[in-house]
């Protein structure tokens, strides 16, 4: 069904810079995100794998083609548009790009401040409850530098996730993790998207998470280059 | 602090959050601030012990019209007045008496320091003119070389001053003549001079032979109660044929003198530009701490932007650590601000001294100056580019 798309792509080209100077990064991407559905968007270094993510996540504006994101078309959307549509949007970077001064239970908050009219003492609850289902729960009060890269992603995912995003990106997130704690993130990831029904896009080269794929995009010179749907 | 941010900006206080995060750097900011407030307060301090200063003098007397020649700026400064224009000036109905008020400097020659005593010739049997605090002793000014001095005058010992009675008179060298202090009252040091003494104009006139008792600096009238002293001046301005006399009310003379030294005086404007360097300091300070804590957390700023957090969240931040750094700032500046006063007066006898009008006025001062700060600083946010995350 229409509706069940979360992300429809059509047409999309993207270009760096311009005249002469210009690159075109992407060629003709077409692609939908079923909701609910984990993917993951595979490609060699300087495929576009990026690039479509931040144009999906409303992080840059879309030259040519269509994104149709929530039911919303991003070319041309203004800006107010956009940081409406990120609010419904959960990251996950690399770098788990934590704030260094805030708690885990505090970074936690920012990700359910962002939306307005939500009280103090419910974030609270729901921040520690959340932090609690990824067990971190000893560890609410610790600034990001006392926590091990597993936890630190670990929150990061939390934050991600708790403000029940339509739709999860999360780029290279188990890159700077070990095997187990690479695993124990994408579970979670997964876990907690499926509970919550939220659909995930995932960028990264790491095998280790591909069985793990309800779709796995090739992306390849800008262009899509395979589909396989598993499971 | 905390609990007060959150419920102030109904948010996480993250500003104080990032400032307190490095305690070092939190602590030389707000010594930053400390200090910019420190500077202000000084220079405040002094501008506003020079208009003390230079209003204190005309509490000594009372009058309703003060007639000076028109090079007149301020009390001690320009040429003389003919008496002349006193007789004429009682011819005005309104008028009700006159008295020519003489000023010098008088140098005094100590054992311990050398002081200048700003001296003003009075007539004492017109004890009217004189403030209450003063006019009982002006009998005692009839007496020849007989003075009233000064006890907060800079140099002279405060038990030495004490001790200034009828009774137990002071005597000293001054300007060549013996004199005799039989009482005080209470000046102050100046800026032109270290303390005051009262004399009768004809002890005046003995100090300075060269002066004429015809030739008074100034001229003090006193009007009938109830009378309007505008129209008053009004009909002196007509009667009296010497156009280049300055014919003012007394406390318009008083103002005038205090703009005089405020603005085209030297020190004035030495003074009020050490306000602008405080200010401008404070400025510069709370912007390189606001600018480079920005700079810091650009990349917090950029993945707080990817989550949908808007441009007025992180102005919001930065008045945060604008205002932390205002208040927190202000409160130290304060005290060490209300020492240094408190020190330079007792050094100098000047009237420095912290009053709530400036503490409120530089409190004002450091949250505008913080804020615009702040506001500044904002602009390195634009850097703040969410897909530079990715």
């Amino acid at each position: 069904m229409e509706d069940e798309n979360i992300i429809e792509v059509e047409g999309l080209n993207h270009c760096f810079g311009s005249g002469e100077a210009g690159k075109q990064v992407l060629f003709d991407i077409s692609l939908t995100l079923r909701r609910g559905s984990f993917t993951v968007l595979m490609g060699p270094s300087g495929s576009g794998k990026t690039t479509v993510l931040t144009l999906i996540g409303c992080l840059r504006g879309v030259q040519d083609g269509s994104v149709r994101l929530l039911g919303h078309e991003l070319n041309g959307a203004a800006e107010a548009r956009l940081v409406a549509l990120r609010r419904r949007l959960g990251f996950i970077f690399q770098a788990h790009n934590l704030h260094e001064s805030l708690t885990a239970l505090q970074n936690v908050i920012m990700g359910l401040q962002v939306h307005p009219g939500i009280a103090d003492t419910v974030a609270q609850q729901a921040a520690a409850h959340a932090l609690g289902l990824v067990g971190l729960a000893d560890r609410t009060h610790y600034l990001p530098a006392n926590l091990s890269g597993g936890q630190k992603q670990r929150v990061a995912v939390v934050r991600a996730l708790v403000g029940n995003p339509a739709l999860v990106l999360a780029d290279e997130p188990t890159a700077a993790l070990d095997k187990d704690s690479a695993a124990e993130v994408v579970d979670l990831l997964k876990r907690m998207g499926r509970a919550r029904g939220m659909t995930t896009l995932l960028v990264t080269h790491d095998s280790r998470i591909l069985d793990r794929a309800d779709r796995i995009l090739t992306l390849e010179d800008g262009r899509i280059v395979g589909s396989e749907e598993r499971g | 602090m905390s609990w007060l941010l959150r419920h102030l900006f109904g948010r996480l206080p993250i500003g104080w959050l990032q400032l307190t995060h490095n305690r070092s750097r939190f602590a030389a900011a707000l010594a930053g601030v400390a200090f910019a407030n420190v500077l202000v307060f000084v220079q405040l301090g002094i501008m506003n012990s020079m208009a003390a200063a230079t209003l204190r003098p005309y509490e000594f007397f009372q009058a309703d019209v003060m007639i000076s020649a028109g090079d007149a700026n301020a009390l001690n400064e320009g040429g003389n007045v003919a008496r002349q224009w006193l007789l004429q000036a009682m011819a005005d109905p309104d008028v009700t008496d006159g008295m020519g008020l003489f000023v010098a400097n008088v140098p005094w020659d100590r054992v311990e320091k050398d002081i200048s005593l700003t001296t003003f010739g009075i007539d004492p049997a017109k004890p009217g003119f004189l403030a209450p605090a003063i006019a009982d002793d002006a009998r005692l000014l009839s007496v020849q070389h007989a003075t009233i001095l000064d006890r907060l005058a800079r140099g002279l010992a405060r038990d030495e001053a004490a001790a200034i009675r009828p009774q137990t008179p002071l005597g000293f060298e001054a300007q060549g003549r013996r004199l005799t202090a039989y009482a005080t009252f209470a000046g102050g040091g100046g800026f032109g001079g270290d303390g005051y003494m009262l004399v009768s104009d004809q002890t005046f006139l003995s100090l300075f032979p060269a002066r004429s008792s015809g030739a008074p600096d100034h001229i003090l009238l006193a009007v009938r109660p109830g009378a309007d002293i505008e129209q008053v001046i009004g009909r002196l301005t007509t009667l009296i044929s010497d156009q280049s006399l300055r014919i003012r009310s007394y406390a318009d003379a008083a103002q005038e003198d205090l703009r005089y030294q405020q603005t085209r005086r030297p020190t004035g404007i030495i003074f009020g530009f050490g306000v602008l360097i405080g200010v401008l300091v404070g400025l510069i300070i709370v912007y390189q701490v606001l600018s480079t804590d920005v700079a810091d957390h650009l990349r917090e700023y950029a993945t707080f932007k990817a989550m949908g957090y808007g441009q007025g969240f992180f102005l919001g931040i930065v008045l945060e650590e604008a205002l932390v750094l205002g208040v927190m700032g202000f409160v130290p500046g304060l005290i060490v601000g209300t020492g240094i006063l408190t020190l330079m007066g007792a050094i100098t006898t000047l009237p420095l001294a912290m009053t709530p009008f400036m503490a409120i006025s530089v409190l004002l001062g450091t949250l505008v100056f913080s804020a615009l700060s702040g506001a500044i600083a904002t602009r390195r946010l634009a850097a703040a580019d969410p897909a530079d995350l990715f």
